[in-house]
């Protein structure tokens, strides 16, 4: 590999705002006041905002500089490992700054909201035609969250019943996540290990599922990127003792429209709009993370619920089993938008074809770089793969050195440590809107730094070396971080 | 990451198959994570340890350890009373890193089934689990 995308240019020093901001700058000027004065209650005013004096081109400045370091979707292939980085298509940014979406206020009636209630219905809608569910809610703001709304979910349905129970069953390839929803909803999460092949086993779960045990959480495909085939069995054993299954549906890019999730067995399952349905990522939010139910579970989703009668759409507070309201109004709902135009410009047929789109680039991936990469779990995968570092023990070069590496080959890092059963994990996951070409570049700096790491090691464990900084002390920055301006 | 032959594993303390270590030669048993757990897991940035007085049973949690890479549950190797924690890795994680035997001790306990001292490894054992996982 002679050239790779990543080069250098003027790359500016920018420092923070509190250096550049001198007192009496202002950014525009107010029209004066010609209101009479109504002071605020003493207690709730001070003399110092905390904030520094800036004009426009100190904070425009600021801003472009500080963008000008950032690597993101639009920059470069990003193949962070569950995290579904998918290109996200302009014309959904121009749907939802339509002025009739941006301008909505949560606090217009009904009558005057009709347009972007029909949207979140039809949301709603196609979601549950996506996966095979039959209710949805919108509201919870991240898949942490859906799973969160899954597990009060499950607590309410049990205890409608008359029998609360106290334990999760969650396997050891789930996202992190899931055992901590399960635990903030006072279960205790009791775990169950993966076979050879990377996936449950019937037996396994048979082995603990009891008539104390709430139900299962399982990430399908599940974060070793396998389908768990015996996903019908496990929820007929889980269903046998009054138990419900959950699905994260956190990886749902490699099913899309294909795999009928209720037919799964699948109780509650959530989504991530900002994953599969190609709404920002942003700086950790806003995200959506919808919850799709079987019919037997909407009375417990939570309220408002938006409800259409005879072409009418309105959010209705009626119902008494509910658990509730997860988010203030009605959730982020720039970001239905944003996945509603993404379904509605695909359309069905593209939809199953992104997904068969991203599992060929996964598995065109795995093996093209197991020839060089230790491969733990050898076989077919969905829309990510899993290797790990094995291979370059012998000059102690680490999942992390490689990572690091490869930015400078203008590739975001994969995901690394993870999953946790894989010792050195990197998790790759291309997703479906990466070019062949793009991805054979990838595939040649992955073999290129395969190499390095036997022939010129110091060159990865120094990595990255053309950025704007150098490899970043992460363990100082947490043990003795520094907060604030 | 250490080779079998590079980690440091002392005679004189007992280890577990989740690789803590446990010295029974003192009047007071301490307890830490060995030299290939702090290996594996890298840089250490945060320990949480439990209050002392806590009573735990052999393999209940008694802490976490968290790294760069991962957060991980320490456990007891037999039951007992905690007598005292080690309180200066609140402030200095990283010893853990570097001396998991010494500085990067712990917790005291006071054991209260001394017979289960018993069921722990000793070096030779340990590295022959280690070989079997490695």
């Amino acid at each position: 590999m002679t050239e790779t995308s990543a080069t250098r240019g003027l790359i500016f020093n920018e420092p923070l705002l509190w250096e550049i901001g001198k007192k009496g700058r202002i950014g525009f000027s107010m029209p004066e006041n010609d209101v009479p004065d109504s002071p605020l209650d003493k207690r709730l005013t001070r003399k110092d905002s905390g904030l520094p004096d800036l004009s426009e081109v100190n904070v425009i400045r600021h801003f472009t500089r500080l963008s000008q370091w950032n690597f993101g979707i639009d920059s470069g292939m990003y193949p962070l490992g569950s995290c579904t980085m998918k290109y996200n298509p302009k014309i959904n940014e121009r749907v939802a700054s339509l002025p009739g979406f941006a301008g909505a206020h949560p606090l217009l009636p009904d009558s005057l909201s009709q347009g972007i209630l029909r949207l979140m219905f039809e949301l709603e809608q196609h979601l549950a035609a996506i996966t095979g569910m039959d209710s949805v809610t919108l509201q919870p703001s991240a898949g942490a969250q859906g799973e969160l709304c899954g597990m009060l979910i499950f607590h309410a349905y049990h205890r409608k019943n008359g029998k609360p129970r106290s334990k999760i069953i969650v396997p050891n390839t789930a996202h992190g996540t899931n055992p901590s929803s399960a635990a903030l909803c006072g279960y205790r999460a009791i775990g169950v290990s993966v076979n050879e092949k990377g996936i449950l086993t019937p037996e396994a779960v048979a082995a603990i599922m009891d008539e104390d045990t709430a139900g299962i959480m399982v990430t399908n495909p599940n974060t070793l990127g396998f389908f768990e085939e015996n996903i019908q069995k496990i929820s007929e054993i889980v269903h046998s003792k009054g138990g419900l299954v959950y699905g994260d549906g956190a990886n749902m890019n490699a099913v899309m429209g294909i795999v009928d999730m209720a037919a799964c067995g699948m109780d509650v399952l959530h989504l991530n709009l900002h994953k599969t349905f190609s709404t920002p990522h942003g700086g950790g939010g806003p995200g959506a993370g919808p919850v799709c139910t079987k019919k037997h579970l909407e009375p417990f989703l939570p309220v408002p619920r938006i409800i259409e009668e005879k072409g009418v759409y309105s959010l209705s507070n009626d119902f008494p089993d509910s658990i509730g309201k997860l988010h203030a109004f009605y959730g982020n709902v720039g970001i239905m938008i944003r996945a509603l135009a993404y379904i509605r410009s695909m359309g069905g047929e593209n939809l199953k074809k992104a997904s068969r789109l991203a599992v060929l680039n996964a598995n065109y991936i795995k093996e093209k770089l197991k020839k060089v990469l230790h491969l733990p779990y050898d076989r077919i995968c969905m829309h990510e793969c899993v290797f790990s570092d094995k291979n370059q023990n012998p000059t102690k070069i680490t999942t992390l050195d490689m990572a690091k590496r490869l930015i400078d080959f203008g590739f975001y890092p994969p995901t690394i440590y993870f999953p946790l059963i894989v010792k050195g994990a990197m998790m790759i996951e291309p997703t479906e809107t990466e070019s062949k070409e793009e991805i054979d570049r990838f595939i040649a700096a992955m073999e290129q730094i395969v190499e390095e790491a036997a022939n010129q090691p110091d060159l990865l464990r120094n990595a990255p070396g053309k950025c704007k900084v150098r490899r970043l002390d992460e363990a100082q920055a947490a043990r003795k971080p520094c907060l604030g301006g | 990451m250490k080779d079998l032959s590079e980690l440091n594993l002392p005679q004189n303390v007992l280890y577990t198959k989740d690789h803590e270590w446990i010295d029974t030669t003192k009047d007071t048993i301490r307890i830490g994570i060995n030299d290939y757990a702090q290996d594996q897991l890298g840089e250490i940035v945060y320990v949480e340890l439990p209050q002392a007085g806590a009573c735990l049973n052999k393999g209940d949690v008694f802490g976490t350890v968290e790294s760069v890479k991962a957060v991980s549950e320490v456990f007891m190797p037999v039951s007992g009373e905690v007598i005292q924690i080690n309180a200066d890795l609140e402030n200095a994680p990283e010893l853990v890193n570097s001396s998991p035997y010494e500085k990067g001790w712990m917790i005291e306990i006071k054991a209260s089934s001394p017979d289960e001292i018993k069921t722990l490894m000793d070096r030779e054992a340990y590295l022959k689990f280690l070989e079997g996982i490695k």
